[in-house]
């Protein structure tokens, strides 16, 4: 379905369930260069089982409209006015890398509105390389090809995401040519980038959430390794969250590689 | 499997797709022969058939041997997936029913293997798909067959029987220009040889029975999506974007934004038309593309030396294979297929049909059947065997003359093939002078 958000359509995939503001929520947060589609085995199960989804294809990504996010402050006053415009009062927030930093710094901001935390393969900060952030601009082909082979950790991943047969990598390649496609004014693979590379509110923000958080990890992870998000955990149990951590023996693309563990932990987790 | 690159070619052949097995350890393949998988709960067995879980339900819509093969040609390819199927006319007719029904149209190549062209010409006529045949090299043809009713273009890399090389660059281009996916045919030179995706080609497929499977052993297909194909804006498939009363009100382009065109085909094509390949089979085409690349190689090397030999005979008056510059596709092929552009070729004697039955008769180590991209040499003779029925202007029309032979170069050692093919020449040339 679409939800009209600062006058531009928002796309937000439901599950294939209704849209019903009166079950419990959850939003789905894509990282750079992803849509909607990465979540398809998590937010169509949920969808199924007892809960409104919606999975959204960030501004000026994929499906929707408008101008796309420049920082995670600026993505997460979208998500705040995207659950306003949905009518949708509390919501569970699960973010995917740099998803993952706009979820949490809009559940800073949406305080008792977010009820749980999921931060999937997240980091603080979250770097992104020179040389990446330069091939992202001029040789965006070749930087979408590297971050595919930093993602992932086998050549044998289990029946994933569009189901058996799949090739989860050549999917993950098509994906991000089809979102870079899919502005034809920015350059959405950079400014995603930039917008993980020079967010430095993680440690701040995670002291104001008032839900419990989950962080979800890869242990193969070369994108945003268990290491980096260390200090995160460190800093929400210093100031009395509820954490909980799950390790998956997955590299970055926890959603394909572990697509059923990623959704027990999910599941479990907002059941809780 | 982490690191700095992606794993080369010939690794992919052997890894992509497969692990050892966690529940005995074994390093090859399984072959899963099972009808079906054991639900965990109602709970698990509800989400599997609702597509809200990845797993195995039932072999006729998925298996764990087949789907390493469709893994590792989806990889080989660089596709996003694939589905494996019974042959590789079950993999075309899979392609075409996934996208369109009774109303539509289809341009295509009118150098095509003759199963192809049945299908094209009669049979999906009669279920209201009609197709326009233009010759591969004719691109303004192409751009002109494209009608309002359109949704795919269709070409072999390489066309029977003269081996026209598709234009697949030009082909894809005039293909998007009118908003319609590019299919090819990629039997004849594998991966190995092109990748079509890299080009622009939208849709894959094999028959694996051929190079994939290499040893004459077994009949399969497979089809792989390379992902690039936008069907929303497009605007021409409601199959895959919108509702589909067949499975809940599935909008298969919101499902996935890359992978739509499978998971209808999987989900309506396999389950409704049911022409799967047996794991058995898959494992046997496993075991194929684990050495295709040495295969492959091996085929160029012996096709060169083979068709050199016979462009420089005597009694041949023409060899068909686009490695010589007298090739009408010589310059695409080397632009195209640097590897070489396969291993299957056709060459004419300066002979009648008793000539060229003669010459297929002596030969010892061709095999004369009708199969091609067997690991061992086989020879065919069009007019006496599969042609037969033609007379001489019909086989003309064909592209075929009396003494029109095709060969498919296995991999026995060069001198031998040749060798072989001198004496049947030898043959075949007396046959005329005894002749009354």
């Amino acid at each position: 379905m679409y939800v009209t958000v600062h006058q531009a359509p928002i796309y937000c995939y439901t599950g294939g369930q209704p849209f019903d503001a009166a079950k419990p929520t959850v939003v789905f947060i894509h990282g750079v260069l992803n849509d909607h589609s990465v979540w398809i085995l998590q937010s169509r199960y949920l969808a199924h089982h007892g809960y409104n989804v919606l999975a959204l294809d960030l501004p000026g990504h994929g499906r929707s409209q408008g101008d796309a996010p420049e920082s995670v402050a600026q993505a997460a006053d979208f998500v705040a006015a995207l659950l306003d415009a949905a009518g949708v009062e509390r919501a569970a927030l699960v973010g995917h890398s740099w998803g993952s930093l706009i979820a949490l710094e809009t559940a800073a901001q949406l305080k008792e509105r977010a009820s749980h935390l999921v931060l999937i393969g997240s980091a603080s900060p979250m770097r992104v390389s020179p040389a990446l952030l330069d091939a992202s601009v001029n040789n965006p082909e070749q930087a979408i090809k590297l971050v595919n082979v930093f993602s992932r950790s086998t050549l044998a991943p289990p029946p994933s995401a569009l189901g058996p047969g799949t090739w989860v990598y050549g999917a993950g390649l098509a994906l991000g040519r089809r979102v870079l496609a899919s502005n034809k004014t920015v350059n959405v693979f950079y400014r995603g980038f930039k917008a993980c590379d020079s967010y430095s509110g993680a440690d701040a923000a995670i002291t104001q959430i008032t839900c419990p958080v989950l962080f979800v990890l890869g242990e193969h992870d070369q994108m945003t390794p268990p290491k980096a998000a260390q200090g995160l955990i460190s800093a929400a149990r210093t100031s009395g969250k509820q954490v909980q951590v799950v390790m998956l023996p997955v590299g970055h693309n926890q959603m394909t590689e572990a697509p059923d563990a990623t959704l027990f932990a999910l599941r479990d987790f907002l059941a809780s | 499997m982490s690191g700095y690159a992606d794993p080369g070619f010939d690794t992919l052949c052997l890894h992509a797709g497969a692990a050892p097995d966690p529940a005995t350890g074994a390093r090859a393949v399984p072959i899963h022969l099972s009808t079906s998988f054991v639900f965990e709960s109602s709970e698990h067995a509800q989400s599997l058939f609702n597509l809200e879980r990845a797993g195995h339900v039932y072999s006729r819509i998925s298996n764990p041997t087949n789907a390493v093969l469709e893994e590792r040609m989806a990889a080989l390819e660089g596709g996003i997936g694939a589905i494996t199927t019974a042959s590789g006319q079950a993999a075309l007719h899979l392609s075409i029913a996934t996208l369109m029904g009774a109303g539509s149209h289809i341009v295509a190549s009118t150098a095509l293997y003759g199963g192809s062209q049945n299908l094209l010409h009669y049979t999906l006529r009669r279920f209201g798909i009609e197709t326009t045949f233009v010759k591969p090299g004719d691109i303004d043809g192409w751009r002109a067959a494209i009608r309002p009713n359109t949704k795919l273009l269709f070409g072999e890399t390489v066309g029977n029987p003269g081996l026209d090389v598709l234009d697949i660059p030009t082909v894809a281009s005039i293909a998007h220009d009118a908003g319609v996916p590019l299919l090819v045919d990629s039997t004849l030179t594998t991966p190995w040889l092109m990748k079509p995706f890299e080009h622009g080609a939208d849709l894959v497929y094999h028959s694996a029975t051929k190079f994939l499977s290499g040893h004459g052993t077994v009949i399969g297909g497979v089809v792989v999506d390379g992902g690039s194909f936008d069907w929303d804006a497009s605007g021409k498939f409601p199959e895959l974007t919108q509702p589909y009363d067949g499975f809940h009100g599935m909008v298969f382009s919101e499902e996935s934004t890359v992978g739509a065109f499978l998971l209808r085909a999987r989900r309506e094509g396999l389950r409704d038309f049911g022409a799967c390949l047996s794991p058995h089979s898959a494992w046997l085409i496993l075991q194929g593309t684990e050495t295709l690349p040495l295969r492959m190689a091996q085929h160029m090397r012996n096709t060169q030396k083979v068709v050199a030999f016979l462009a420089s005979h005597p009694f041949v008056s023409r060899v068909g294979h686009p490695m010589l510059p007298t090739h009408p596709s010589h310059a695409l092929a080397q632009k195209l297929l640097p590897r070489g552009a396969g291993s299957v070729f056709s060459f004419d004697l300066k002979g009648d049909r008793a000539q060229g039955k003669k010459f297929v008769e002596t030969l010892k180590l061709f095999s004369h059947l009708a199969n091609v991209g067997d690991c061992r040499s086989l020879v065919i003779h069009p007019a006496s065997t599969t042609h037969f029925r033609m007379d001489d202007a019909a086989l003309a029309g064909a592209g075929i003359s009396q003494g029109t032979i095709r060969l498919s170069i296995g991999l026995e050692d060069a001198d031998d093939l040749v060798d072989d093919l001198k004496r049947a020449l030898k043959a075949a040339e007396r046959a005329a002078a005894a002749q009354p």
